[in-house]
């Protein structure tokens, strides 16, 4: 993983965003203030203006820089869980030296961690972790269990839509959907579906190479 | 919506801009990122005292920045948390070397990111989280209590202790204590209007009130019918009293706070409905304040804060201030 890398993938996740924003918005307006799409296309918007600034930079200065970009440019809790993620990723250990995808899987899944004490959220509260944490925990055991990359990933994309369809019936308990009590259940989480989408942009994006 | 406003885009850089001209004896405004500070520099030795939370609550945080209270305000966007790099940025400015002590309510966004200011700033830091807010125990935007109006008193009083020597370990106790010394509790007649939203944030009928409503207009305990002032200020103080647990003859400060579209002239009148039922309670009022000073754009709506005081919350609470929004003794 290269930081000419990271900036192709947002490339991609920009498109499928993109093409999938009415839906997404569609979800929001229904549980959630309607923002979310509007918070996530500009953070992918923010992190690609950086590639002029970050393509020659060091993996964890390139991962810092988006770090602080979509924490100050995003705000509120989306900028903060995100800037989150990054900057752990960019605290992981020698990453300068290059990212393999076990090194990638291992700095992704301490981020999510990071991520989900930041929120204070976990599986079954109807958040993105419902997403993330699965994911997190699937590419690791696919590393411990030594398993091909290529399964590894596909795993991941099967995953990352059982977590995202997991919210329909779930009760929410943290963020905004939380008070509409049981008139949440029957809607999938808006942040579920866009890092569902994101996951399955990058893994595909591996796949095809 | 109707707003004294040219484009949603500029709405809080001239606002910005117009409170540092007007208080510029008080303060400086910086943008990019955007924090306020006192016009003086922060004496040596003396901790710094930055709080911030989104804009649309004015006075607090901006209006009361100067001597006796903060260093420095972090205004976010309207109902929205400000973020780590303008946490940074004022705390360089207003750090004189001994410390930096947040004041954070407790929204989510305001936790995180203040949370994340503070684990990248490099210097000593600690945070006094409020929760004052006795409504409801988690809500949309919070786990846990929202901390609400206390958070004025808090920081009048920890401001006064910093103004006097106290250590970063002696400001966040008492910060601490004061938060739980506090309860507060709102009402809202009418909703508000974000200005990038453009439509008000909920919807209420013309003969009902929110009752135990959060700063945003977000939902409290119950949609009621209007009843009379009395009954609601005795509601009101009647949830505060069975959190707070006031005894007869213990000293408290009576806060009336108007959320932004209720003239003073009413909030007097809360003020004096209450005063009825604390003393029919033998609740000595000692301190009092009244006013819009944790409010909600152009929400019509009150609450009430009570904090128990002692000797020494007293004695911070009436040494000099001299803010944008609170002046007296200077």
């Amino acid at each position: 993983m290269s930081v000419n890398f990271l900036i192709h993938r947002a490339k991609e996740i920009q498109a499928v965003i993109d093409a999938n924003a009415s839906e997404i918005e569609k979800l929001d307006q229904e549980i959630g203030d309607g923002d979310h799409i509007f918070n996530v296309q500009r953070g992918i918007k923010l992190v690609i203006e950086l590639e002029a600034v970050i393509k020659d930079l060091p993996m964890s200065k390139a991962l810092n820089q988006i770090a602080m970009k979509v924490l100050s440019g995003i705000g509120g809790s989306s900028g903060a869980l995100f800037g989150t993620l990054f900057m752990t990723m960019a605290k992981g250990n020698d990453i300068d030296n290059g990212v393999d995808y076990k090194k990638a899987i291992e700095i992704f899944a301490d981020g999510v961690e990071a991520v989900k004490q930041r929120g204070k959220a976990d599986v079954g509260e109807k958040t993105m972790m419902d997403v993330l944490i699965p994911v997190s925990n699937c590419l690791k055991k696919g590393v411990d269990d030594n398993k091909d990359v290529k399964e590894i990933l596909k795993e991941a994309i099967e995953v990352a839509e059982k977590g995202m369809f997991s919210t329909k019936d779930l009760l929410a308990t943290k963020g905004r959907a939380s008070f509409l009590g049981e008139r949440a259940k029957g809607h999938i989480d808006p942040g579920a579906r866009s890092s569902q989408l994101m996951i399955k942009t990058v893994c595909e994006s591996v796949l095809n190479s | 919506m109707k707003k004294f406003m040219n484009s949603a885009d500029d709405f809080l850089k001239e606002s910005l801009q117009g409170f540092g001209a007007a208080h510029q004896d008080i303060v400086n405004c910086n943008y990019d990122p955007n924090f306020i500070t006192r016009a003086t520099p922060t004496k040596e030795g003396k901790v710094a005292l930055i709080s911030g939370g989104g804009s649309g609550h004015e006075p607090m945080h901006g209006g009361l920045v100067g001597y006796g209270m903060l260093d420095a305000a972090c205004p976010g966007f309207v109902f929205s948390s400000p973020t780590p790099d303008q946490m940074l940025a004022a705390a360089e400015k207003v750090d004189s070397g001994a410390g930096v002590l947040f004041i954070v309510k407790n929204y989510s966004g305001d936790v995180m990111n203040f949370q994340m200011a503070a684990e990248m700033m490099q210097g000593p830091n600690e945070s006094v989280l409020t929760n004052d807010d006795v409504a409801v125990e988690d809500s949309s935007f919070t786990t846990g209590r929202r901390g609400v109006a206390a958070t004025v008193v808090v920081e009048k009083i920890v401001g006064s202790l910093a103004e006097h020597g106290g250590s970063l370990q002696e400001c966040k106790a008492l910060g601490d204590k004061v938060n739980k010394n506090s309860g507060s509790m709102g009402v809202a007649f009418s909703s508000c209007t974000v200005p990038a939203a453009g439509k008000p944030n909920f919807d209420i009928g013309d003969d009902e009130m929110e009752f135990g409503v959060g700063i945003h207009g977000e939902p409290g305990r119950r949609r009621d019918k209007m009843k009379s002032a009395q009954e609601i200020t005795n509601e009101l103080l009647e949830a505060i009293n069975e959190d707070l647990k006031p005894e007869a003859n213990e000293e408290i400060l009576l806060f009336v706070n108007g959320m932004g579209g209720t003239p003073l002239t009413e909030l007097y009148l809360i003020y004096d409905n209450a005063k009825n039922m604390l003393d029919k309670k033998n609740i000595k009022i000692s301190r009092s304040l009244v006013g819009n000073f944790c409010t909600s754009l152009e929400m019509q709506g009150a609450s009430i804060t009570l904090t128990k005081l002692d000797e020494e919350l007293v004695k911070h609470w009436d040494s000099n201030v001299h803010t944008a929004a609170m002046r007296w003794g200077m």
